[in-house]
């Protein structure tokens, strides 16, 4: 079914389409069996789950910016509701699923629910509103999220689970133990994110994604986002368009978070702020506007950039931003642009056939 | 003629530095961000410790090697791995708390032993055989300020301003409300602020103040404290403050005058007007040097690089053993061994990795930190 579809599309479409799961297919590969031969430096090694996190906000974030056109600044709540809520719910897990991997995806599952259920909770107020206006109050809920987190205590004990706000009231029986400490986050996380796992979500992202965009609903976004007035006036619910891109999205987040956060022994609610979400914003208006192959490039340069630049000691953040703004005006210039497509051997076909 | 010259010199530093090999020292702290004075002066800290060993040409050379983790878990893990491409054999662990968490899982993980200047919180070292921290731990803090203030007599009512999106705030804060009624103080108002909302204090200290505080209790890093220390003046609220080792470097803050930490307690485990000769070494050099007085981080990067120091001769230690053969080595060491440094006398540590030394109470007395005893 979903072949036949991808198939039917036209060819441009199709292609791209093909050519995202090819790279990535093969990128993974590639580092699977440089990382297993330990030809790939600890540093590269270590950062292979979290760019793999990373490309996964990337694709989700695009959705909302490049499909729905609409400017999302608060990404990062998302993916630390998940993070939080995948951690509570691998800790849980524990006892009753020893199997780490299962543990984890059951983890990214429970993670994408809590993240798709704060994204409907914040889409109903958010969405309504339209342009600079969404992308602010977007904005005041990531920061909202992480406050929240920030105070937030949960615990489990044999009488079941005890969560309280600002202060630690749980009052635990003893032998219970506390999970999220507030501001101190979780701590003592099992590291059980890994590698394969990360490119299977990125690759299930990318093809809940592609079908998205294909489908129905995918033209329907991207109506609202070329001419909301002219979409209304054919009918379509914008609203439920737009929440139905946007708890998609949150959801791809959440998982991403879960994964991110169990890579890492400790987690903190302040990992996820505006920053955060910039970054991930960047990622994709680097990558292009509504194309994934492009954000999860820039997802892996981004990342990759910083611990390149390590030998510059103090000027490395400096030099990053240098390089960045070099890439943001590169890849804006048509001359660049006309350059590079040249080594595309479709292009020529595509300008003779039109 | 010259060209021979220049390639005999590197031949001959390349032989040297192949014959007289040294133990690979790695560290992560800030050296950029909101947090950079932390992890500049614990690497500057531990450069001049490893530059005095050196310079005594022993057996045991260091070669010491900092990357900055902006004070974030996610790039200390980065920094860490880098460190262990270069080679490292033991480690600094990280500068502040939170990062420190993450490398200590990593040092654990690989087995690399690691002794951190800093990073106070407890689960740091929490289930880790070999990670271990120079400085006190959270939670001790803020039993020790309690117990501070209580048998010293400064204040019966006591207020204290949190910062609670903050692990090290927290840490300190739990303990010290716990402990206080314990030594007597009572706790009359207790404010909290975050990320964010850090500039204006004026709720917090108007609380402080109505309910009759006289003394503020302060387990907070030194920006913040600055901020409040000059609203308090501003709104004519004078109490006696009462800080911990994140309030030291207020004095060598940018722009920051002096007059209003005037004194201002703190309870910290270095005391830069101490007159031992030890002390008075690294204070000399370090101003040489950098042209400040060293701040508790510092000496805890200073003292870090001495204990490896000791632990290693102790142990016969060679640099060509792997990082897992020193690791047990320095596990041994540091369970048994008794330290003498800046930061305190007959430093022992436990099986846990947490250190056991007296804190010093201190008090900022014409812009410049004085003991109190």
């Amino acid at each position: 079914m979903t072949m036949r579809r991808l198939i039917n599309l036209k060819r441009v479409e199709a292609r791209r389409i093909y050519l995202t799961y090819a790279v990535v297919i093969v990128a993974y590969v590639i580092c699977q069996v440089m990382s297993s031969t330990k030809f790939l430096s600890s540093s590269m090694r270590g950062m292979l789950v979290p760019i793999c996190a990373y490309m996964v906000m990337a694709v989700s974030l695009n959705l909302v910016v490049g499909i729905l056109g609409e400017l999302s600044l608060g990404h990062a709540g998302f993916m630390s509701v998940g993070a939080f809520s995948g951690v509570a719910a691998a800790v849980l897990l524990q006892g009753i699923i020893p199997f780490a991997p299962v543990r984890l995806a059951v983890a990214m599952i429970v993670a994408a629910i809590f993240a798709a259920a704060a994204g409907f909770i914040i889409g109903i107020p958010v969405l309504r509103l339209k342009g600079d206006y969404l992308a602010i109050v977007t904005l005041a809920f990531g920061e909202i999220i992480k406050s929240i987190l920030n105070n937030f205590y949960l615990g489990v004990d044999s009488g079941g689970l005890h969560f309280s706000m600002l202060a630690d009231t749980t009052r635990l029986l003893p032998g219970g133990k506390l999970i999220i400490r507030g501001p101190m986050g979780i701590s003592g996380i099992q590291k059980i994110a890994t590698f394969p796992a990360g490119a299977i979500l990125l690759f299930i992202s990318l093809m809940i994604v592609f079908n998205l965009v294909n489908s129905r609903s995918g033209r329907a976004f991207m109506a609202i986002r070329d001419d909301r007035i002219a979409a209304e006036s054919i009918g379509l619910d914008i609203t439920k368009y737009k929440m139905m891109a946007f708890v998609t999205s949150a959801a791809l987040a959440g998982a991403a978070g879960a994964l991110f956060a169990m890579n890492y022994s400790t987690i903190v609610a302040n990992k996820f702020d505006f920053n955060t979400s910039i970054l991930i914003l960047v990622f994709v208006v680097l990558g292009g506007q509504g194309n994934m192959l492009g954000g999860i490039i820039a997802a892996a340069v981004l990342t990759i950039l910083p611990e390149k630049l390590r030998g510059f000691s103090e000027y490395r953040m400096l030099l990053y931003a240098i390089v960045l703004i070099v890439m943001m005006l590169a890849t804006n210039n048509a001359e660049i642009k006309d350059f590079i497509s040249r080594f595309n051997p479709f292009r020529r076909k595509e300008e003779a056939n039109s | 003629m010259k060209k021979v010259l220049v390639c005999s010199l590197l031949v001959l530093a390349m032989s040297a530095s192949a014959f007289g090999a040294a133990f690979k020292v790695g560290g992560t702290g800030p050296l950029t961000g909101g947090a950079a004075i932390y992890g500049t002066a614990a690497m500057r800290g531990a450069q001049i410790a490893a530059e005095e060993i050196n310079a005594m040409g022993g057996d045991i050379q260091f070669e010491l090697r900092y990357e900055d983790d902006t004070h974030d878990a996610e790039k200390a893990v980065n920094a860490y791995n880098a460190l262990k491409d270069w080679g490292m054999q033991v480690s600094l662990g990280s500068v502040t708390s939170k990062p420190a968490e993450a490398t200590a899982a990593e040092n654990f993980a690989d087995r690399i032993f690691a002794l951190t200047p800093s990073a106070s919180s407890a689960a740091v070292t929490e289930g880790k055989d070999n990670v271990f921290q120079m400085c006190f731990v959270d939670p001790n803090q803020g039993s020790a300020s309690a117990q501070y203030i209580g048998e010293k007599g400064f204040a019966k009512k006591v207020a204290v301003i949190w910062k609670n999106d903050d692990v090290y705030s927290k840490g300190i804060r739990d303990t010290f409300v716990e402990k206080a009624p314990s030594f007597g103080l009572e706790i009359v108002s207790e404010t909290a602020f975050a990320d964010g909302n850090d500039t204006d204090f004026s709720v917090q200290l108007t609380d402080a103040k109505e309910k009759g505080a006289e003394l503020v209790f302060l387990p907070m890093y030194y920006q913040p404290a600055s901020l409040i220390l000059a609203q308090a003046q501003a709104m004519g609220y004078a109490p006696k403050w009462f800080g911990v080792d994140g309030m030291d470097g207020i004095l060598t803050m940018e722009g920051f005058d002096k007059s209003l930490a005037e004194g201002v307690m703190l309870l910290t485990p270095f005391n830069a007007d101490a007159k031992d000769e030890r002390t008075q070494n690294f204070v000399k050099k370090y101003q040489e040097k950098y042209g400040e007085i060293p701040n508790q981080f510092a000496a805890d990067g200073y003292d870090c690089v001495y204990a490896y120091y000791q632990a290693l001769t102790q142990a016969k230690a060679t640099p060509d053993m792997d990082a897992e053969t020193l690791c047990q080595k320095m596990i041994e060491q540091f369970t048994t061994m008794t330290f003498n440094g800046v930061t305190g006398e007959n430093v022992r540590w436990a099986k846990n990795g947490e250190v056991s030394k007296d804190p010093k109470g201190m008090v900022i007395k014409d812009g410049a930190y004085v003991g109190l005893d």
